[in-house]
C-alpha cells in the first residue's frame, strides 16, 4: 500500500492530484472498447488495448496483493479449457492458475492420452468443446495458425498460448508488463496509461523459429519501444527487414545502452551444423555473459522466456545476477493472463455490442 | 467504477442500456464519467446539495464516525471513483476534529460484480489497502450514492477476501432509495426520495472540478 | 432443350452418332459471328454454308447470339484421384467438372494409388474416361516406379498401351535426381514423349508451407522459396537442351522461372511451360486467413510474380494454362494449415479466372484464350483431335461461352466431389454455356446435358 493516504491534518490535501489523475487516465483509455474478441496474435491489440491489458494486470495485482485469499469470483460459473497439443507445463500451469484465481472451472485437455493423440481432428475437438459450452479455449499448438482455425469453429473466446513458429501474445504481454514495471517507475500511477515509448529492447537468438520474438516485436513496437533483433543470419527469417525493428549480427554493438536484453532459447535441433556450426561458436557470438551484461544500461534488465539453456544463450552468472527478471516474468505471467481472461471472457455469454 | 455512482444517468436499466457508452450500465444505473465535469445543471435539474451543503454534510458524517468508532482502529475505504475522494475528505476532517491517524484506502469492486456477463469489458480502478490487512479494524466503506445496494454487497465480499474486519460500516453522501438488497447505510449525508428513473449526480472537485449533488427528474 | 435432349437420346439409341447441331450467330474466337454446323462428330460447315448444308435441315438449333465459340478447352494438369482417393474425386465427377468448365480433354496426373506407372493403370484410367464420355481423359504416366524418384517406370509400355501415353510426370514430387531426369528426357525421345517436371528442389522446401517472404515471416509458416523452383527449372532446361529432348515445366509460379524459360527458348531448347489459373490471380497474402483452402504447391506468390506470369502467358514464354485441379476431401482441408494437403479445385473456374486475370486486364483476347487453353496444351500433350481450328472438317470439340455473364462461385454448387475452391464467394466473369465433345453436347445451359452423364 505504497500510496496510502493518511488524514493526519491539513498537510494532506484531500484527494491528492496524483490519485485523481490516475483514475481519470484509466477511465478515458478507450483501449477497453478496442479489445479484440479473441487473442490470436499481438497485432490484435492496438496500443490502447495493450495498455488496457497491462493496466488491468496492475489493478489485479493491487487487488490481490498481500491477501490471504488470492482468489477473485470474477469468472465464477465460466469454463476455461486449456487445449494443449504441445507439452508446455509452465504455460499451461500459468493459464490454469490464472483461470482458477478468477474462479473459472478449468478443464485441461492435453494431447497426450486423449482422443487428440488418437487422431481426432482439431475441428472435431473444437466441436466437442463447443458442445461442452466452453466460454474460453486456451490453445497451444505446434501448427502456426491453429488458434485462427479454432476461432472459426467455436463460439467462445480463443486465446493463443503459442502456435508453431507464429505467436505467443500473452508472453509478449507479460514481457511488456515486466518491462513497464522496471523501466517506468515504482508507483502504479507512473505506469498506468503508459507505453514503453523510446525504450530500447534487444531480442537475441533464434528469431526464425520464435513465436516469442514475433509477438514481442509487434507488441513492443505498438507500445512505442525500439526493438533490435540480434541473431546469426541463418536464424533470421527472409522478410524480417519488413518488421518494425532493426536487425543486427553484432550483439556487443546492439547491447550498448539498451534498456533490456531478451535472450531466446536455442533449441537443440538447431545446433550441430543445421543453422550454426557448434554450440560453442553460438555462445561466443550470441550468448549473454558477464562482459556483455555490463554493456546494457545500468538500470537495464535481462529477460528470458524460459526454459533457459544455461551456458548456451545465457551465462548462469547473468541468469542469476542483478537485473535478471526471469522468475519475475513467470509470476507476472499469471497476473497478465488473469487480466486477459477478465477482459476477454468476463463479458462472454450474452449479446455483446 | 462502482455500480452506484449513479451520477447523471442512474435511470432504469432499459433506458441506460440503450445508450452508447464505454462504461457499463446495470440495474442500479450506469457509471459513465466522461464529460461529467463539463456538464452543467439545466432547467430540469435541481441542485440538492450545494458545495457548502456538501462541506457541512461531510463534517457531520466525520463527527458521527468519530463518535461511533471511539478508540478502535479504523480504516476508511473509498469505493472508486467518487468514494475515494470522499473518504479522503472525511479522514482530513476527522483529523481536524480529533487529531490522530485515520488511514484511507481504496477498494475496487469490479471483479466482484454480479453483472459482468454480456457487457463490454470495464476498466479496473485502484485498490489500495494496508499491507497489514484489515483484520480487527473498523472498516468504514465510503461511497457517493447508495442505490440498489449491489456495490456494497460486492465490497463486503471483497473485504472478506482481504481479512476479517472487527466491523464494517457504511457512509454515503446520498441515499436515493430503491434498494435491491437488505443493506442500509450507517452514516447518510442526505436522503433524497427519487423516482426509479431519476438521475442523481454527485460532482466532486477532485474529479469534476466543482462540488454539487443534483437530481435530474425523469421527463 | 427438351427437343434437343430428346434428339440426342434418340441419336444415341441409333448408334451413338449425335444429331446435328446448328449454332447460330456465335462468335468464333470472339470475332465476327458465324453459324456453325456440327454433324457426324465434326464441324460440317462454318458461315453462310452452315444453314444451307443438307444436315442443317434436321439440326437442333442453338442460339449463339452474344456468345463466344472456342475450340474445346484442354487441361494438361488434372488430378482425378481415381484410383485410390474416390472420396475426393472420381473420373466421373472430375469429367463432369471438366465439361462444365468448358473442357473437352483433360490429362490425368499419375499420382493415384496405385500410381499410374504401368500400362495397366493408365489403361484403366483411360477406359474409365471413355466410359464416362464427358471429356477425353488422357492419362499421364509416372516417370519413376511409384513416383519415388529412384527407378524409371516402363515408359515405352505406357506409350504403346491403349492409352497412348506421351506425357510423363511424377507431379506432386520432383524428379530430383539429375541423372535420372536426364535419362527420362532421353528415353522418351524414342516415342515422341515429353517429361512434365514438378520443379521443386526438396532440400530447399523441407516442411515448407507457403511462399518464403514477408508474409511467411509474419505468419510463422515455413517458407517455400522461389529459388527452389528456379534451381530445378534452370537445371532441367540445360538438360533438355543438352540431350535434345522435350521438357514441359508444370505450374510455373515465379518470375525467375519465367526468365529462365525465356532464355532456354531463345537458346532453342524444346521447353514448354504452363501456369495455373490461381497463380495468375491469387497472392500469398491469402495465407493470412490460415485457411488451407489457400494452401497449394507450388505456393501462391506475391504480386510481382503474378504480374510476371501474366505477361509471360500473354507473350508466349508460358505456353498454356493448366488447372492443377487438385480435389481434396474435407478432412484434408478442414484442419490447421500445416496438416492440410496442398491443392485447389480448378476445372470449373479456370476459364473465368483466366478472363479475370488476362482478358479483363487486356492481356489476352479470345483468340489468345483459345491458344493458351486449347491449342497449345493439345499440341504439347499430343492430342490430335483437340485444340483444332473452328473450320469445316475439324473434330467438333467446342466450347460456347457467355462473355458478359458474371457468376458467384459457390463450392456447394460445383460438380467436383470436393469443395476446396479458393474462389468461394468471388464474383467472376464469363460463363461456359455449352460444351460439345465430338459434336455431342456434354453441357447445355451451364449444366450437364441430359443424357450426357453416364
Amino acid at each position: 500500500m505504497t500510496s496510502l493516504a493518511t488524514g493526519t491534518g491539513p498537510a494532506t490535501a484531500p484527494g491528492s492530484v496524483g490519485a485523481a489523475l490516475e483514475t481519470v487516465s484509466a477511465a478515458t483509455n478507450d483501449g477497453y472498447a478496442d479489445l479484440p474478441r479473441h487473442l490470436l496474435a499481438a497485432s490484435d491489440l492496438s496500443r490502447e488495448a495493450a495498455i488496457a491489458v497491462l493496466d488491468t494486470a496492475e489493478r489485479i495485482d493491487q487487488a490481490i496483493a498481500g491477501r490471504e485469499v488470492r482468489k477473485l469470483p470474477t469468472l465464477r460459473g465460466r469454463t476455461v479449457v486449456n487445449l494443449f497439443y504441445e507439452d508446455s507445463t509452465r504455460t499451461r500451469i500459468s493459464f490454469e492458475l490464472a483461470a482458477k484465481r478468477l474462479s473459472a472451472d478449468v478443464i485441461n485437455f492435453s494431447a497426450k492420452g486423449s482422443s487428440v493423440s488418437k487422431g481426432e481432428s482439431l475441428k472435431d475437438t473444437a466441436l466437442t468443446l463447443q458442445a461442452m459450452g466452453a466460454d474460453a479455449v486456451v490453445i497451444r499448438h505446434s501448427a502456426s495458425g491453429a488458434p485462427h482455425r479454432l476461432a472459426g469453429w467455436v463460439a467462445g473466446t480463443v486465446i493463443n498460448a503459442g502456435d508453431g513458429t507464429h505467436e505467443h501474445p500473452t508472453q509478449a504481454l507479460l514481457d511488456a508488463f515486466t518491462l513497464r514495471r522496471h523501466l517506468l517507475g515504482g508507483a502504479v500511477r507512473d505506469r498506468v496509461g503508459n507505453g514503453l515509448d523510446a525504450r530500447h529492447v534487444v531480442i537475441v537468438g533464434d528469431i526464425l523459429h520464435s513465436r516469442v520474438a514475433r509477438s514481442n516485436v509487434t507488441l513492443l513496437h505498438a507500445l512505442g519501444a525500439r526493438v533490435t533483433l540480434v541473431a546469426p543470419p541463418t536464424l533470421l527469417p527472409v522478410g524480417v527487414d519488413e518488421w518494425p525493428c532493426s536487425v543486427s549480427y553484432d550483439l556487443d554493438a546492439a547491447l550498448a545502452g539498451a534498456d533490456a536484453a531478451m535472450m531466446l532459447r536455442v533449441q537443440k535441433e538447431r545446433m550441430d551444423g543445421a543453422f550454426f556450426p557448434t554450440a560453442r561458436e553460438y555462445t561466443r557470438g550470441y550468448g549473454l555473459d558477464l562482459r556483455r551484461r555490463a554493456l546494457i544500461a545500468p538500470h537495464g534488465i535481462v529477460m528470458h522466456p524460459g526454459p533457459m539453456n544455461r551456458g548456451m544463450e545465457i551465462a548462469p552468472a547473468v541468469a542469476d545476477g542483478e537485473g535478471s527478471v526471469v522468475t519475475e516474468q513467470v509470476a507476472n505471467g499469471v497476473t497478465v493472463r488473469m487480466a486477459v481472461l477478465y477482459l476477454l471472457v468476463s463479458g462472454e455469454g450474452a449479446d455483446r455490442v | 467504477m462502482s455500480s452506484e455512482h449513479v451520477a447523471h444517468h442512474s435511470r432504469a436499466a432499459g433506458v441506460d442500456q440503450g445508450r452508447a457508452s464505454t462504461a457499463a450500465s446495470d440495474v442500479s444505473g450506469s457509471a459513465r464519467d466522461a464529460g461529467r465535469s463539463s456538464r452543467k445543471p439545466d432547467s430540469r435539474t435541481a441542485v440538492i446539495l450545494s458545495d457548502a451543503d456538501i462541506r457541512r454534510t461531510i463534517d457531520r458524517i466525520a463527527h458521527q464516525i468519530l463518535e461511533s468508532i471511539g478508540d478502535r482502529p479504523a480504516l476508511l475505504v473509498g469505493i472508486p471513483r467518487r468514494g475515494v475522494p470522499l473518504a479522503r475528505r472525511l479522514a482530513a476532517r476527522m483529523a481536524q476534529f480529533s487529531p490522530g491517524n485515520y488511514p484511507v484506502g481504496a477498494l475496487d469492486i469490479t471483479l466482484y460484480r454480479d453483472d459482468l456477463r454480456g457487457r463490454p469489458p470495464r476498466a479496473l480502478a485502484e485498490t489500495d489497502l494496508p499491507q497489514t490487512g484489515v483484520d480487527g479494524l473498523v472498516v468504514v466503506l465510503v461511497d457517493d450514492v447508495l442505490y440498489s445496494g449491489r456495490t456494497i454487497r460486492a465490497a463486503m465480499d471483497a473485504l472478506r477476501d482481504h481479512g476479517r474486519p472487527a466491523a464494517i460500516r457504511l457512509a454515503v453522501l446520498v441515499d436515493r432509495g430503491h434498494r435491491q438488497l437488505p443493506i442500509r447505510a450507517d452514516y447518510v449525508g442526505k436522503n433524497i426520495p427519487t423516482a426509479f428513473d431519476d438521475d442523481v449526480a454527485v460532482h466532486l472537485t477532485e474529479i469534476d472540478g466543482f462540488d454539487a449533488v443534483t437530481v435530474e427528474r425523469a421527463a | 432443350m427438351t427437343t434437343f435432349a430428346a434428339a440426342q437420346e434418340f441419336s444415341e439409341r441409333e448408334g451413338g452418332r449425335p444429331a446435328p447441331v446448328l449454332i447460330r450467330g456465335a462468335a468464333p474466337y470472339g470475332e465476327d459471328p458465324a453459324d456453325v454446323l456440327l454433324a457426324g462428330g465434326r464441324i460440317a460447315a462454318v458461315g453462310v454454308d452452315a444453314s444451307v448444308h443438307p444436315e442443317a435441315a434436321d439440326a437442333e438449333v442453338v442460339d449463339g447470339s452474344g456468345l463466344v465459340l472456342l475450340p474445346g478447352l484442354v487441361d494438361l494438369h488434372t488430378h482425378l484421384r481415381e484410383p485410390g482417393a474416390e472420396d475426393a474425386e472420381t473420373v466421373a465427377s472430375g469429367s463432369a467438372a471438366a465439361a462444365l468448365g468448358g473442357y473437352t480433354a483433360v490429362f490425368a496426373m499419375p499420382n493415384t494409388e496405385p500410381a499410374a506407372d504401368t500400362a495397366g493403370v493408365v489403361e484403366q484410367v483411360f477406359r474409365l474416361g471413355r466410359e464416362v464420355g464427358l471429356v477425353d481423359v488422357q492419362p499421364i504416366g509416372a516417370v519413376t516406379v511409384g513416383r519415388n524418384g529412384s527407378q524409371l517406370a516402363e515408359l515405352a509400355a505406357m506409350a504403346s498401351s491403349a492409352a497412348r501415353v506421351r506425357m510423363f510426370s511424377d507431379d506432386g514430387s520432383c524428379v530430383a535426381d539429375p541423372l535420372l531426369m536426364r535419362r527420362a528426357l532421353e528415353y522418351v525421345k524414342a516415342f515422341g514423349g515429353v517429361i512434365a517436371q514438378h520443379a521443386e528442389e526438396v532440400r530447399l522446401t523441407a516442411g515448407a508451407q507457403m511462399h518464403e517472404g514477408v508474409v511467411s515471416a509474419r505468419l510463422g509458416l515455413a517458407g517455400w522459396p522461389a529459388v527452389a523452383e528456379e534451381a530445378i527449372v534452370a537445371r532441367d532446361c540445360l538438360l533438355a537442351e543438352h540431350v535434345g529432348s522435350r521438357l514441359h515445366v508444370c505450374h510455373v509460379s515465379t518470375s525467375g522461372s519465367v526468365e529462365l524459360i525465356a532464355a532456354a527458348k531463345a537458346h532453342g531448347a524444346s521447353v514448354t511451360a504452363e501456369v495455373t489459373p490461381h497463380h495468375l490471380l491469387l497472392t500469398d497474402s491469402r495465407a493470412e486467413s490460415y485457411d488451407p483452402v489457400n494452401k497449394v504447391n507450388p505456393p501462391l506468390r506475391p504480386d510481382p510474380h503474378v504480374q510476371a506470369l501474366r505477361r509471360a502467358l500473354a507473350d508466349g514464354v508460358i505456353d498454356c494454362v493448366a488447372t492443377d485441379h487438385a480435389p481434396h476431401a474435407r478432412q484434408d482441408k478442414e484442419t490447421e494449415w500445416a496438416a492440410a494437403r496442398p491443392g485447389m479445385l480448378g476445372l470449373e473456374t479456370a476459364l473465368s479466372v483466366v478472363c479475370a486475370a488476362m482478358c479483363e486486364t487486356g492481356l489476352l483476347d479470345w483468340r489468345g484464350v483459345a491458344r493458351v487453353m486449347s491449342e497449345n496444351p493439345a499440341r504439347i500433350g499430343g492430342l490430335a483431335d483437340h485444340g483444332r481450328p473452328i473450320a469445316a472438317g475439324e473434330p467438333a470439340n467446342l466450347t460456347l461461352i457467355n462473355p458478359s455473364a458474371r457468376w458467384t462461385v459457390r463450392a456447394e454448387a460445383l460438380a467436383s466431389l470436393s469443395r476446396n475452391t479458393p474462389y468461394e464467394g468471388m464474383e467472376l466473369p464469363a460463363r461456359v454455356v455449352a460444351t460439345f465433345l465430338r459434336g455431342r453436347a456434354t453441357v447445355r445451359d451451364a449444366a450437364l446435358a441430359a443424357g450426357a452423364a453416364v
